[in-house]
Formats: C-alpha cells, structure tokens, sequence
C-alpha cells in the first residue's frame, strides 16, 4: 500500500521536475501565481516608470524636443494605464495571492484553476497593449480615452489595443475577485470569523468585491468603444443621436471604485506591518473594518466628481461633492487607528515600518488636496492642471506604491525564503520618499500657475521653469531609488530567512519558509485575533490543529488556462486587423480549451500523511 | 471530492446535492457573485440604451418597430424555459435522474424557440424597416443590449447542452449536481434579464 503510494506521488514529482518553465506555465498553486502577478507587475512596473521619465525628460526644459508631441501622447497614456492596469493591481494580486489563504488558514484558494486563467489573461492582455508600441502606435487619448478622442476620427490602431487589451486583462481582474470573495467567505479555518479576519484579508476581501461590481462597467465601456471602432456603432456619434458622456459615466463608474481598489488592500498592508512592528495589536480593530467597508461603499457614489465641468448642473455637482467628501470620515478614523496603534508602542523602525510611517503623512496631504478638488466650485479652477497630477500621483504614490514597497520588505522572506537586506532598504527608502515628495509637490505649484496637463511642452519666462526641472530631478531620485531596490533583490539572496523573522502575529507566519504546496499540514484552529501572536502569549507558541492529520487533497496543474489566453490574443489581433479569419480561429482555441475542461474529468490528486510527516519532520 | 464518482452509485444522496461538498459550495457561491457583476453588466447595457433610445436620427424609432405580438410569445417562451427548469431542480433534489435530465432537455428546446424568434425579429427589423446596427444611436444600443441577451442565451443553451450530453449516462452525483444548479440559476439571471428588456425596451418603446 505504502509502496503504491510512493508509486504515484513520484510520478507526480517527476512530471514537475521535467521543466521548470512547464511548471510555471502550467501552476495553479497560489503562492506560485502571486510569484507570476509579482514579476509580471514588477515588469510593468519598471516600463511605466521609464515612460513617466522620459515624459520628465521633455518636460525639464522649456520648449525642449525630447520625445515629439505624438510620442508624448502615447507616452502618457500608456504610463497612466500601465500603471494602474498593469503595475499597481497585479502587485497588489500577487501579495493578496500569496498571503490571504495563508492569513485565513486555508490550503488553497477557491478556484485553483481560474486563479491560474486570471493571471494569465492579465499578462495577455498586458503583452497585447504593450505590442501597439512596435505596431502601428501606441494609444494616445490619455488612459481615460474620453471619446471623441479616441473615436477612429481622431486615434490610430493604438486604441484598438488599448480596448482590447484591457478587455482581456480586466476579464482575468474580475476573475480574480469572485476568486478572493469566495476563498474568504467560505474556505476560513475553524475558529477564523469574519470578525478575527486581518486587516489586510479584510481589505483583500472589500476591494474584491468593488472589483466584482466596477469591472463589468469598464466592460461595457470598452465594448461599446470597440462596437463603435470596428463595426461602425454610433454610441457616441452626437449626429447620428449619439452622446459622449455616456463613455465618461461607464468609464467613472469603474475608475473611481478603481481607485480603492488600488488603496484598500495598501491601507491592509499598512494595518499589518503596523501592529506588527508596534508590537501592539491594531488600534480599533473592529472600526477599522467598518471604516474598509465604508470607504468600499461610498467609493461607488462619487463617480461624476470626474466629471464637475462636464455640464452636469449644480445640484448634481453638489451632491457629488458631498459624497466625495464624505470618504474623508472613514479615512480619517483609519489614519488615527494607526497613530494611536504606534502610540505606546515598542516601535521598530524596520524598511518596511519606515514606509507605513512614511506612508501616513504623504497620504494625508493627497487627501488634503482631494477635498480641494471635490469642492466642485474650485475645481473649475483646479480642472486639468498639474494640481490634479499632483493630487493623485500622492495618493497613488503616497499610498499604493509605499505600500506596496512595505509589503515586498515585510512579507518578502516568507514569499522568496530570504530577507532583504536593511540597510540598502533604507537608502532605497529614503532616496524613494524624498524623490517623490521632490517630483510631486512642486507640481501642485505648477498647477495653480495654470500649466496645463497632459501637454507635451511649455513656454519660457512663466515662471514655470525653474519648479519643473526640480520636478524632473525627483523623477530621476526615484528611479535610482528603484534601481537600489533591484540591486537589494538580487545582492540579498543568500540572507535566508526563518520561518517567523519579524515576531509576527498573524497565520503567515506560523508554517515553514518555503512554505510547503499544501500550506497547512493541519488546519490551524483560531482562537482570537491574530492567532499566533495570541498563542505566543497564551499557548506555547503553537497553533493548535483543528484537524488529525490526514491525505491532503490537491488540484492538478494545467495549461489551458495560458491556451485559452492565447486564443483571445489572437483573436485581437483578427479584431484589430479586421481579419475574421484570424478572429475565429482565435475564439476557436479559446472556446475549444473550455470544452476540453468542461468534458475532461479531473480529481486532482493526494498528498499521503506519510510524505507530510517527513516534510514536517525535515522541516 | 475526488472521489466524487463513486458516489453515483450510493442511493443515500443528500437532499441538497449541489452544496454538499466544498467545491460544490464554491461553485455556488462564486456563481451567485459572478451574476453580481453580470448585473452591474446589464445595467450598463440599460443605462446606455436608455440614454439613447430617442437618438433615432431619420432610423425608425422604436414605436414603429415593435409588435407586441411577437414580443409576447417570445416571453412566454423564455418564461416558461424558466419554470421548467425549476421542475428539472425539482426532480434532481429528489435523486429523479431521468426527471432531471427530461425538464433541462425541454428547457433547451424552449430556449432554442425563443433563439428562433429573435433571430427572425431581427431579421425583419433589417430587411422590412431598414434598421441596421449603424443607422442611428438608438439602433446601435438597441442591438447591443438585445444582441448581448441573445449571445448569453445562446451560451447557455450550449452549455446545458454539453452537459447533458456529458453525464447522460452518469446519474447525479455530488460532482454534477452542482454544475446543473448552477446552470439553471444561469437560466434564470437570463430569464429576469429579459422582462427587463421587455419592459423597458418593448413596452416603454411602444407605450413612449
């Protein structure tokens, strides 16, 4: 019986061992897919932030001829959608991934297989968008490609990608939140309540559920631009009955949740690396958690405050700035949790501490001039000037980007096995924080002098010289910051890591680094919030198991995931080039790959206790 | 849940069947949320059409297109595809495999009839009154939100039909159970779609 066992599971790890590369392509284990979001963001990462430098670059000097208008053009529009599609919500994809089912006790999460099918429609999707650079030109509407801009009147192929290509990669973001509700809500450890939840599942969890209902919109949108582009629709064709502002509701009903969606799940970073190097649980727990789900629901009531000089009349104005201003209520309460989570506590000033810290006043000042913009009267003012830029590179930065640089310093060791080194951290810190701060508050200036945004140059002699070619200088900072941060990822790796580097509190960190495929030997039992700090102090440091130890039952890997999102790539193509061939050939692979799974029977496999004794034994 | 198969055999299956097991349970939670956000679809769709449905240009408008007749039987259809979907619900709760396998066949074909019918709608909307996807604003919604309910009937007729061909030797068992319930709450989504769509697009575009 052993023997046979034996038998089968070194079949299974002698398939896994034939390819490395086949291994990846084929994972549907979420700690390997959070990996793949990690460095495929990463890669975006660094491609926005070159298209954000170049664009610094032109704008150092007054009247320069860097980069032409057009390349400006598409240079902006592709930072911006980079970064928010492609760089920001993957990063975050890859730590919630990795970390979630870990902090819920859980083994895996719901959906194994449309984990992997998420991924890899967003680095599709992602490849298809950044393809339009070598081929026919990049989008060039701005990342929100207002029609008629981005009508076949005014934009070249580049929309085309730009449509399609966040089509397919938003498809694997919608994928990836029903995946995130359902894991939280149903697969918890004994004992792990909703109300015992980290914050960063938390937060996980609500930013999940705006993606659910945010995405479909944006959906819509770029389905009705498509149908508009390719096949002549008239949505948007005032002649025709037509009306622009149509696009501008779908596209906001989806961009503002977007943007929570982007800060929630930084706020849960923030929350942990907090308490945990406060050495003091949260402050407020339980109003934090209201406060997430506040901000959640408001999020979706504010969209049209992107839309103040649109025409929509004051009263709607109004209405819409109040609401605004309402998100100022719960964030607030967040903000002084964490100050009074510090308050009394045995402070640690790790990198990952410095950017939480770091991350409190920046934000606040993002906030600050976000209520300046909701006050719908002086936003007239502040419409379409570096004001603007300002204001939300300090929130996204301040906030998204600093939390996730935290999160790489925080739960790197347990995700990689070794632990960055701190002191090149530090440097990367605060060369970091201080080029940001350099690039972004300057620009609020620029903005009230009236230099309008997305223009590719500007006129010397007013006044906006000097304050620009600082602003390019805190590009540069950041970019060496970045570089630093690289260098420490690579420099680092012989530093390994144990199991539990930072005195954690949490799920995470009570099971081995590497962290064994099937997470849990034996599902934890949760017995207060952060369990393991709690049995630190109450137990002997041991989580106790809720389960005896048994066979654990694990999902088969799979390539039709990456061979359905080969075929709606191709199928863009088809679309882009009007070439119907190559569009049905392109829904035939992918459509054909979702038969096969749907016919194909597949029960996974099991590990045998016996192989999970050794492991835990070596371990 | 592996071992899902041997199970068909077993005559004590649980009176709910399709939530029995954790993937079962996943399945139907993930699928409840999904018809979440094909709500918020729709709705896009609505709000569109809504904005645009007087922007006729010189296309017909809506009161001279549509014939509450056809629109009529094509509801009863639908409607009906509904409740005999529940029937199929019904007989799977009480392990009535060949109940179950009955009412969905009968589903498909009311939904197929009802597919017929919009197509041939369609057709006489381009052929008798010269309303193409391109004439005006209105035409353009019109055919998305009508054309995207047409697709998603479309896709759940096949998908049905796949899976009745793939267990139609197979009885119910825990693993099947929860892919036909959650086809048929599918079912139902397009179904609620619809009166939508007949109330807002057909009765209020006759009834201005």
């Amino acid at each position: 019986m052993n023997n046979v066992h034996k038998g089968v599971n070194n079949v299974s790890n002698a398939k896994a061992q034939k390819s490395v590369l086949w291994d990846w392509l084929t994972t549907v284990d979420h700690k390997k897919i959070g990996i793949l979001y990690l460095v495929a963001g990463g890669f975006f990462f660094a491609l926005g932030g070159l298209e954000a430098v170049l664009m610094r670059i032109q704008l150092m000097f007054p009247e320069a001829s860097f980069v032409p208008a057009q390349t400006f053009n598409e240079l902006l529009t592709m930072h911006g959608t980079t970064m928010i599609f492609l760089a920001a919500m993957p990063l975050l994809f890859g730590f919630m991934n990795f970390i979630v089912p870990l902090q819920i006790g859980a083994r895996d999460v719901a959906f194994p297989f449309l984990n992997s099918l998420g991924f890899w429609l967003f680095a599709f999707g992602g490849i298809l968008l950044n393809l339009s650079w070598f081929f026919g030109g990049a989008p060039d509407a701005g990342w929100t490609a207002y029609v008629p801009l981005s009508s076949s009147e005014y934009a070249g192929t580049g929309i085309d990608y730009y449509v399609l290509g966040l089509q397919i990669s938003g498809a694997g973001t919608l994928i990836a939140g029903i995946n995130f509700l359902v894991t939280v809500i149903n697969m918890r450890a004994p004992g792990m309540s909703m109300m015992r939840m980290p914050l960063f599942t938390w937060s996980s969890f609500v930013a999940s559920a705006l993606i659910l209902f945010a995405f479909p919109a944006l959906t819509i949108g770029l389905l009705l631009l498509m149908l508009e582009r390719l096949f002549g629709g008239n949505f948007f064709v005032v002649e025709l009955g037509g009306n622009v502002v149509i696009w501008q509701h779908l596209f906001w009903i989806f961009g503002h949740p977007e943007v929570y969606i982007l800060i929630l799940p930084a706020f849960g970073i923030f929350s942990e690396i907090l308490a945990t190097f406060s050495k003091k649980r949260l402050f407020g727990y339980s109003a934090m958690v209201f406060a997430t789900l506040i901000i959640g629901f408001l999020g979706f009531m504010v969209w049209a405050h992107h839309m103040f000089t649109v025409g929509m009349g004051p009263v709607a104005n109004a209405i819409f700035a109040v609401a605004t201003m309402a998100i100022a209520v719960p964030t607030g309460i967040k903000i002084f949790n964490w100050l009074f989570t510090l308050w009394g506590g045995r402070i640690q000033f790790t990198t990952a501490n410095l950017f939480a810290l770091g991350f409190i006043p920046s934000f606040v000042m993002g906030g600050v001039t976000g209520i300046m913009l909701a006050t719908s009267a002086a936003n007239y003012q502040f419409h379409d000037t570096y004001f603007v830029v300002a204001h939300f590179h300090y929130v996204i930065i301040g906030g998204v980007v600093l939390g996730l640089f935290g999160g790489a310093f925080y739960w790197w060791p347990k995700m990689f096995g070794y632990k960055l080194n701190e002191p090149l951290g530090k440097w990367f810190f605060w060369l970091f924080l201080f080029g940001f701060h350099l690039t972004f508050f300057v620009q609020h200036f620029v903005g009230l002098m009236g230099m309008p945004r997305r223009v590719a140059s500007f006129l010397p002699g007013q006044g906006l010289d000097s304050l620009n070619f600082v602003s390019s200088l805190g590009a540069f900072l950041m970019s060496i910051a970045f570089i630093l941060f690289l260098v420490n990822v690579v420099v680092s790796v012989k530093n390994k890591a144990e199991a539990d580097p930072w005195d954690g509190r949490t799920l995470e960190w009570a099971i081995p680094t590497p962290v064994p495929e099937y997470n849990f030997a034996q599902t934890p039992l949760v017995r207060e919030l952060d369990p393991l700090w709690y049995e630190k102090q109450h137990g002997n440091g041991k989580l106790k198991a809720a389960e005896p130890l048994d066979d654990i039952h694990m999902p088969n890997g799979s390539i039709l995931p990456v061979v359905m999102s080969i075929g709606l790539f191709v199928a863009s193509f088809g679309l882009i080039y009007h070439t119907h061939v190559i569009t049905i050939l392109g829904l035939a692979i992918t459509f054909g790959a979702m038969f096969v799974r749907s016919i194909k029977e597949d029960h996974g496999y099991h590990i045998h206790k016996e192989d999970i004794k050794k492991d835990e034994e070596v371990g | 849940m592996a071992h899902a198969e041997e199970v068909k055999h077993d005559q004590t299956l649980p009176p709910n069947p399709e939530t029995a097991t954790l993937e079962g349970k996943n399945k139907f939670l993930g699928f409840w949320f999904f018809l979440g956000g094909e709500t918020v679809l729709f709705g896009s769709l609505f709000g569109t059409y809504l904005g645009l449905r007087n922007g006729v240009a010189d296309g017909p408008t809506p009161a001279e297109l549509f014939h509450l007749d056809l629109v009529f039987i094509m509801t009863m259809l639908l409607l009906t595809s509904s409740l005999t979907s529940v029937f199929a619900m019904i007989a799977m709760k009480k392990g009535n495999f060949k109940g179950l396998m009955l009412w969905m066949w009968v589903t498909v074909i009311l939904g197929l009839g009802f597919l017929g019918f919009e197509i041939y709608e369609f057709v006489i909307y381009v052929n008798q009154y010269e309303l193409g996807f391109t004439t005006s604003a209105f035409s353009s919604a019109f055919y998305t939100l009508v054309g995207t309910h047409g697709a998603h009937v479309t896709f759940g007729i096949l998908w049905i039909i796949t899976l009745l061909i793939r267990y139609r030797k197979a009885g119910i068992t825990l693993t099947n159970a929860p892919k036909f319930y959650v086809a048929s709450l599918y079912w139902h989504f397009i179904d609620v779609v619809w009166v939508f769509i007949f109330t807002v697009v057909y009765l209020m575009g006759i009834g201005g």
